[in-house]
C-alpha cells in the first residue's frame, strides 16, 4: 500500500487487506439447510462474498441463530468520515480553575440531572461526582465549578427552575435510557423549555450526554453539544470552561 | 460452599437491625396513605375506572378526604354512606365522583355497624388472597414445580401485553422458571393503578389487574404444556405498592419487587409514604404466599460494589426485618444483591463469592435473588458473555435462589430473541458444568474470601451502629446519603401530601384482619 491511499482501509482478519468480517443474526425460519442457504444470501447481500455459515442452530421450532464470516469488497476513505472533533483546548483541573477565576471572577455554576423518567445515574455521577471516572475527578473536585447534582427523574421544570435559582452558567444533562427515542424526547422537551424560560441569548449552556446520543445532532436537539459514550470529566469540565470564558452568546 | 462465621456476630447484626426498623414499625403504624386506603377499597372490591381512566377507588378517597379527611380511614365513612344510601361501593364512587356525597364519620352503634360491614366486604377480598395461594399450591401439586435451584428469571418488556404473552411463554419453553414483566417507566410515579389491558407502554408494559390475570392465565397454559410450574413476577413499588400488591394477590401472581427502601432512593417518593405503603404490602404478600424481591442490587448501580457493600448487607438484615415484622416467612425473602464489581480490580471474583457467600450464611432460608452485572457491561458484548459466565458461577457455587438471567447486550439494546437463547445457553452450560462445585470446596476459614466476609459483616455492624446514634435514625441516614449515595430527607419527596396520622377513630379492616386482629 503507498502512503498516498492510506485513506482507503479495508476490515482486517489476519492479514492486510483481506477484509474479513463477522456478523451474527436470526432468520425468521425453521432450522434446515434452506435456512443455511437463506443466511449465506444475506451475508452476500450485504456485501459479504465469499461468505461462511460458521454456525446454525435452532431457537425454538421458527428462528435460527447464525454465525456468519466471509469478505467485504468495500473500502472505507478516511478523508470522508464525518466526526464532531473536539475544538477546544483540553484543561487540567488546576488551568481550569484558574481560567475560570480569571475571567468569570467566581465560580462556574453547573447544575446536572437526569431527566424524564431515567433513573440511571451512572453518566451524570461519573461527570459531577468526585470520584469521576476513567481516573479523571468529576467537577466537583474543581474548586472554582460550583456543582448542583439533582439526581435521577427530574422534571424538566423542575431542572429549569433550579437552573434560574442558582444562577446557572451550564446545565448537564443525562440520559441512558432510549427506549422509543425516550433520550430524544426528554432532550428536545427540556431545551424547548429553556429557550421559553430564558430571553434570547441568555439561557445557560445546554449539555447532554448519554451512549446513545449522535454528537451531531446539536441543532436538531437544541442544545449546545452532545457528548457520547466515554467522555471524560476533564473534557466535559474543558468544553465549558472554554465556552462561558469565550464571551460568545449560546445559540 | 459455607462460611464460617460467628453465628452470635450474625445475631448481635439482626438485634441492631431490629433497633434501627423498630422506630419505623411504630411510625407506619401510627400513618396511613391514600393508597393504603385505595388498597383496601380494592380488597373490599371495588374495581374500574371513570371514563378517563380515572380508578374509582382514586375518586372515593379523595371524596372522603375532601369531606373529612384521610385520618380516620375510608372505611367507617364509606360503609356509613352505603348503608344510608343502600347502595354498591361502584355506585357510591360514581355518585361521590359527581359531588352528589357528603361523607361523615359515624359513631357509637353506626359506626360499630358500618366497621362490621367493612369488615366483612374486605373479608372477601382477604378470601381472595387465600384462594390464589391454595389455587397456586395445588397447580405447583399438579403440574410440578422448577426441577432445580437457582430458579432462572427472565424479563419481558415490549410494552403491549398482546406482545407480552407469547414473548413470556416462548421464554418458559425455552427454560425460564420466572417471568418478570417490567413496568412501563415512570408507573411508580403515577398516584394510582392504571385499569384494563394495556397495548401501549414505555419500556415496560403497565401493571394493571387485567394484565395480571391475561397473564397468569396463559403462563398456567404453558406451565401445564411444560410440567412445571411458571412463576410470574411484577412490581410492587412507587406511590401504588399496596394496590398492587393486593391486586397481585387476588390474580395470583408469585413473586412481587418490593423493597423497602428502593422508592425512597430511586423514586424520590417520600419516606414516610414508602414506609407505610410498603408495611401493608407486604403483609398482603404475607397473607398471598407471595416471595417478594428486594432491590439491594440497585445500590452498587450507584455506588461502588466493594466500597458499599456493607450496604448492601445492611439493607438485607432491615427488609429482613420489616419483612418479618409484616409476617413473611423465610423462603419469601428474596433479598437482593449483585455482581456489579468492576472486572478490573484484582481479585474482583473472589470478591463476589465474599460476598455472594455472606449473604447465603447470613440467610441460609432465604431464597437470595442474584442479579446480573450491568455497570460494567460497556457494548463488548463478547466481554460481557465472559462477565456473565462467571456471575453464573458464583451464583451457582454460592447457592443463590433466583438468577436473574445477564444479557451480553446489557446497555445496548433491549434483549433480542438471539440474546436471550445465548444467554440461557450460557447459565445451562455453567449449572451443569459447575452446579454442585459449592461441594467440593470451602474458603480457606483465614482465607481472603472469609475475611473479606467478616470485614463486610463488621462495616454493616458499624453502620448499623452509627445509624442507631442518629437523632432520627434510619430516616437520618436515608437523609446523609447513607445508600445507593441518595440523599432523602423525610419531609420531602413524592407522594408526601398522600399522608396523614391516624387519629383516634381510625379503622381499616384490611390490617386488623391481616395481623390476626
Amino acid at each position: 500500500m503507498t502512503k498516498e491511499n492510506r485513506h482507503l482501509i479495508r476490515p482486517y482478519g489476519d492479514t492486510t487487506g483481506d477484509g474479513m468480517v463477522q456478523v451474527s443474526f436470526t432468520l425468521p425460519i425453521k432450522h434446515s439447510k434452506v435456512a443455511d442457504g437463506a443466511a449465506l444470501q444475506l451475508a452476500n447481500k450485504m456485501g459479504m462474498e465469499p461468505a461462511m455459515v460458521v454456525h446454525s442452530k435452532p431457537m425454538g421450532d421458527d428462528f435460527t441463530f447464525f454465525v456468519v464470516y466471509g469478505q467485504v469488497n468495500h473500502l472505507v476513505d478516511t478523508d470522508k468520515v464525518q466526526v464532531v472533533e473536539r475544538d477546544f483546548p483540553l484543561l487540567t483541573p488546576k488551568e481550569a480553575n484558574a481560567v475560570i477565576k480569571e475571567t468569570l471572577r467566581r465560580p462556574m455554576v453547573v447544575v446536572g440531572a437526569c431527566i424524564g423518567t431515567d433513573a440511571h445515574t451512572v453518566g451524570i455521577d461519573a461527570i459531577l461526582n468526585i470520584k469521576g471516572f476513567a481516573g479523571e475527578k468529576g467537577l466537583e473536585y474543581y474548586k472554582e465549578i460550583e456543582v448542583v447534582n439533582m439526581g435521577a427523574q427530574v422534571s424538566v421544570p423542575a431542572l429549569v427552575e433550579a437552573a434560574v435559582t442558582r444562577g446557572a452558567d451550564a446545565v448537564l444533562v443525562s440520559q441512558v435510557v432510549t427506549q422509543r427515542d425516550a433520550h430524544l424526547l426528554n432532550t428536545r422537551e427540556m431545551s424547548a423549555a429553556f429557550r421559553e424560560a430564558y430571553p434570547a441569548g441568555e439561557r445557560p449552556l445546554l449539555v447532554v450526554g448519554g451512549p446513545r446520543f449522535d454528537e451531531s445532532m446539536t441543532t436538531e436537539l437544541g442544545v449546545d453539544r452532545i457528548f457520547g459514550r466515554g467522555t471524560t470529566p476533564a473534557e466535559v469540565a474543558s468544553y465549558l470552561v472554554h465556552r462561558t470564558t469565550m464571551k460568545e452568546p449560546a445559540a | 460452599m459455607r462460611l464460617d462465621l460467628d453465628p452470635r456476630t450474625i445475631a448481635q447484626a439482626r438485634a441492631l437491625a431490629a433497633k434501627v426498623g423498630d422506630p419505623i414499625v411504630e411510625l407506619a403504624t401510627k400513618h396511613t396513605t391514600v393508597a393504603v386506603e385505595r388498597a383496601t377499597l380494592r380488597l373490599a372490591g371495588l374495581a374500574g375506572a371513570d371514563p378517563d381512566g380515572t380508578p374509582w377507588v382514586n375518586h372515593l378517597v379523595d371524596a372522603v378526604r375532601a369531606d373529612i379527611g384521610l385520618e380516620h380511614g375510608i372505611a367507617l365513612p364509606v360503609w356509613q354512606a352505603l348503608a344510608a344510601r343502600n347502595n354498591d361501593l361502584t355506585r357510591l364512587a360514581e355518585e361521590a365522583a359527581a359531588g352528589q356525597v357528603t361523607f361523615r364519620l359515624p359513631e357509637g352503634a353506626e359506626a360499630e355497624l358500618a366497621a362490621k360491614h367493612a369488615r366483612e366486604a374486605v373479608g372477601a377480598g382477604i378470601a381472595r388472597l387465600d384462594a390464589s395461594r391454595v389455587t397456586r399450591e395445588r397447580m405447583i401439586a399438579e403440574t410440578g414445580d422448577a426441577p432445580r435451584k437457582p430458579w432462572i428469571y427472565l424479563i419481558v418488556a415490549t410494552g403491549d401485553i398482546y406482545e407480552d404473552i407469547p414473548q413470556a411463554q416462548a421464554a418458559a419453553r425455552e427454560g425460564a422458571d420466572i417471568i418478570a414483566v417490567i413496568r412501563s417507566t415512570g408507573q411508580s410515579l403515577l398516584d394510582y393503578v392504571p385499569e384494563g389491558a394495556t397495548r401501549e407502554g414505555f419500556a415496560g408494559t403497565y401493571a394493571t389487574q387485567e394484565n395480571f390475570r391475561l397473564m397468569r392465565a396463559a403462563l398456567d397454559e404453558t406451565s401445564r404444556e411444560l410440567g412445571r410450574y411458571v412463576r410470574l413476577t411484577n412490581y410492587a413499588s412507587g406511590l401504588c405498592m399496596p394496590e398492587i400488591a393486593a391486586l397481585a394477590g387476588m390474580e395470583r401472581l408469585d413473586m412481587m419487587l418490593n423493597d423497602s427502601m428502593y422508592g425512597i432512593l430511586f423514586r424520590d417518593i417520600n419516606p414516610v409514604r414508602t414506609f407505610v405503603d410498603q408495611r401493608l404490602s407486604r403483609q398482603i404478600h404475607a397473607r398471598a404466599g407471595i416471595i417478594i424481591n428486594t432491590g439491594e442490587d440497585n445500590y452498587l448501580t450507584t455506588a461502588d460494589a466493594v466500597e458499599a457493600a456493607h450496604t448492601v448487607t445492611t439493607s438485607q438484615l432491615l427488609n429482613e426485618y420489616f419483612a418479618k415484622e409484616a409476617g413473611l416467612e423465610d423462603w419469601q425473602l428474596g433479598l437482593g444483591h449483585a455482581f456489579e464489581i468492576n472486572p478490573d480490580v484484582p481479585d474482583s471474583f473472589r470478591l463476589e463469592l465474599a460476598h455472594a457467600l455472606l449473604a447465603k450464611t447470613i440467610f441460609p432460608d432465604a431464597p437470595l435473588k442474584w442479579m446480573p452485572p450491568t455497570r460494567h457491561m460497556t457494548g463488548d458484548i463478547f466481554k460481557g458473555y465472559l462477565l456473565d459466565g462467571f456471575f453464573n458461577l458464583a451464583g451457582a457455587m454460592t447457592d443463590q435462589g433466583i438468577l436473574l438471567v445477564g444479557m451480553m447486550t446489557e446497555a445496548v439494546v433491549t434483549p433480542w430473541l438471539s440474546d436471550r437463547d445465548l444467554a440461557l445457553q450460557n447459565v445451562r452450560y455453567v449449572m451443569d458444568a459447575a452446579g454442585r462445585l459449592g461441594e467440593d470446596f470451602h474458603p480457606a476459614p483465614d482465607g481472603f474470601i472469609a475475611n473479606r466476609a467478616r470485614e463486610v459483616l463488621g462495616e454493616s455492624i458499624d453502620l448499623l451502629e452509627k445509624i442507631i446514634d442518629e437523632p432520627n435514625g434510619l430516616l437520618d441516614a436515608i437523609a446523609d446519603g447513607t445508600f445507593g449515595l441518595m440523599k432523602r430527607p423525610a419531609d420531602a419527596g413524592k407522594g408526601l401530601e398522600g399522608v396523614a396520622e391516624k387519629s383516634e377513630a381510625y379503622y381499616n379492616p384490611a390490617s386488623d384482619i391481616l395481623e390476626g386482629k
